[in-house]
């Protein structure tokens, strides 16, 4: 992995966490992301590197699930990207057009990059982080209760 | 050819109006909402994002509710919009061996690593209207799952049908990535013959009933080379993008895909054994049907590079896949009935002309 132009305090092991927080807030609800912000007042005031935009992502599969890829379709995706005053820039992508959790996400994104902080973010996103694992866990469970197992009859003997 | 016509502006305003009336119904009724579509008419929505080849349930949602729950017409609306954002790039490969699986059947093992999961299917349902839909309904809760308990864990990765039958070799295997960027039909003009990941892209947003046609043609026999349904999964898959900012991966949440493996006969070559080739699907959303329509489309179109005898029409891949996009030809079909007077007009002068001419020699041959 490349190292960032953005973060170069952290290394490369830290991309993995910080990958996971922001995973994480790609699943979140707008309100859940303005909670987790709440909850870490006060905050450096945000500036916009770029204005928050929407736009579209190409999605692609594979030939065969395993194979060549191939375009699969588009969906929507909303990005920003702010510096925090004194402080880191953060990045946010999520599927979807919500600018404004796309722009609370970055902030928090920055927000985490502050080592000491960091355990504050991560706080604050805990029942986010909680709410995802119970709905897939849940998911996972309403479908398990429908596994079968088919059987094939024997044909009579002769 | 068609010349513009002007004029009829008041007429238009108050039809679209009109329009506007008839779509929101009788006002002594809640007007329905966009949730209520998603979440009680999530196939409808499903499709939607399918042929209007764009993910995002909010604007489906949205497009079958101002079409009136037309949903050729509701793709239409989607294809338009997509074309005023501009395009971020394009994201890694979806991976469907890790899914969070919602449903995933074979019908060529009964016994498979990961299992049978029927999940919310139609399937095995008796077709009887259930008269008890009639009024508002509630949930019903999903039978207790505490002894389930134990599957609730996250499983690694859901092997593939396709991969058991290819540890013996019995069944060929995908064709590799090679590093190259696939073709994007959305950005260069399609010029035939293409190759498997163009038909891919195009099937992928081609209309459901076309390909469930041809699908069905090849059954009967016009291409006939006879399926299994290796696998079917659907389930939330997620999707990673190499934000250039950042020189990393983020991942922008998860969508829902339908992925359909054929498996088919072939008889082999000089230089192949015989093995099992394979046809593949792969639908935004719950699309069942038209993941194993696609599929068995796909495996048609492969005839030339199988050394298969052509000549049925879902093996024409200019056919096939000039006519599969349902937005291109309602454009093409419903603008016969806009104005047309200049052209009729002409047509009107000639066929007074040749009948004139006629009467003229029949007369002359008479004397």
């Amino acid at each position: 992995m490349q190292s960032s132009p953005v973060d170069s305090r952290d290394g490369n092991a830290s991309h993995a966490a910080r990958q996971g927080v922001m995973a994480l807030m790609a699943r979140a609800e707008r309100g859940e992301l303005d909670g987790a912000l709440a909850r870490l007042a006060p905050v450096p005031a945000a500036s916009d590197l770029k204005p928050p935009e929407v736009g579209l992502v190409m999605l692609r599969g594979r030939t065969g699930g395993d194979g060549a890829p191939f375009n699969l379709g588009e969906a929507t995706v909303a990005r920003a990207a702010i510096r925090l005053e004194g402080g880191a820039s953060g990045f946010a992508y999520r599927l979807g057009r919500d600018v404004k959790a796309a722009r609370t996400a970055a902030i928090l994104d920055a927000l985490w990059q502050d080592a000491a902080r960091r355990g504050a973010v991560e706080e604050a996103l805990a029942p986010l982080r909680a709410r995802l694992s119970t709905e897939a866990a849940t998911v996972r469970a309403e479908t398990a209760a429908t596994k079968v197992d088919f059987f094939t009859l024997v044909r009579g003997e002769d | 050819m068609y010349v513009a016509a002007k004029g009829g502006e008041k007429a238009i305003r108050n039809a679209h109006a009109l329009l506007a009336k008839r779509r929101r119904g009788n006002t002594n009724l809640p007007s329905i909402t966009l949730d209520q579509i998603a979440q009680q008419l999530t196939l409808a929505v499903d499709r939607v994002m399918a042929e209007g080849s764009l993910y995002d349930v909010e604007l489906a949602a949205l497009a079958v509710k101002q079409a009136r729950g037309d949903l050729i017409e509701a793709i239409f609306l989607i294809r338009a919009f997509r074309t005023t954002l501009p395009r971020f790039g394009y994201a890694r490969a979806l991976d469907t061996a890790r899914m969070l699986v919602r449903r995933r059947v074979s019908a060529t093992y009964k016994d498979l690593p990961g299992g049978q999961l029927l999940g919310p299917t139609f399937d095995y349902t008796h077709r009887l209207l259930d008269t008890s839909l009639g009024v508002a309904d509630e949930a019903e809760g999903v039978a207790d799952q505490t002894d389930q308990a134990g599957e609730a864990e996250a499983p690694v990765a859901m092997p593939r049908v396709t991969d058991l039958l290819g540890q013996e070799g019995l069944i060929e295997g995908a064709p590799a990535d090679d590093g190259s960027e696939p073709f994007d039909i959305t950005r260069a003009p399609v010029s035939f013959p293409v190759d498997r990941s163009t038909r891919l892209q195009t099937l992928a947003r081609g209309d459901e009933g076309y390909l469930l046609a041809l699908g069905y043609s090849t059954q009967r026999g016009y291409g006939r080379s006879h399926p299994f349904v290796g696998e079917i999964r659907f389930g939330d898959v997620e999707v990673m993008f190499e934000a250039p900012e950042l020189g990393f991966e983020v991942s922008l949440g998860t969508v829902q895909v339908t992925e359909c493996q054929s498996v088919n006969q072939f008889k082999g070559s000089a230089t192949t054994p015989p093995q099992f080739t394979r046809g593949y699907g792969l639908v935004f959303g719950q699309c069942e049907r038209k993941a194993m329509s696609m599929a068995l489309v796909e495996r048609a179109l492969r005839w030339e590079e199988l050394g298969e005898e052509p000549g049925a029409p879902a093996q024409d891949e200019e056919f096939v896949l000039s006519h599969s996009d349902n937005v291109q030809a309602t454009g093409f079909v419903e603008h016969l009935k806009l104005p047309h007077y200049v052209d009729f007009q002409a047509e009107l002068d000639l066929v007074r002309r040749m009948r004139a001419e006629q009467a003229a020699e029949m007369k002359e041959a008479a004397e």
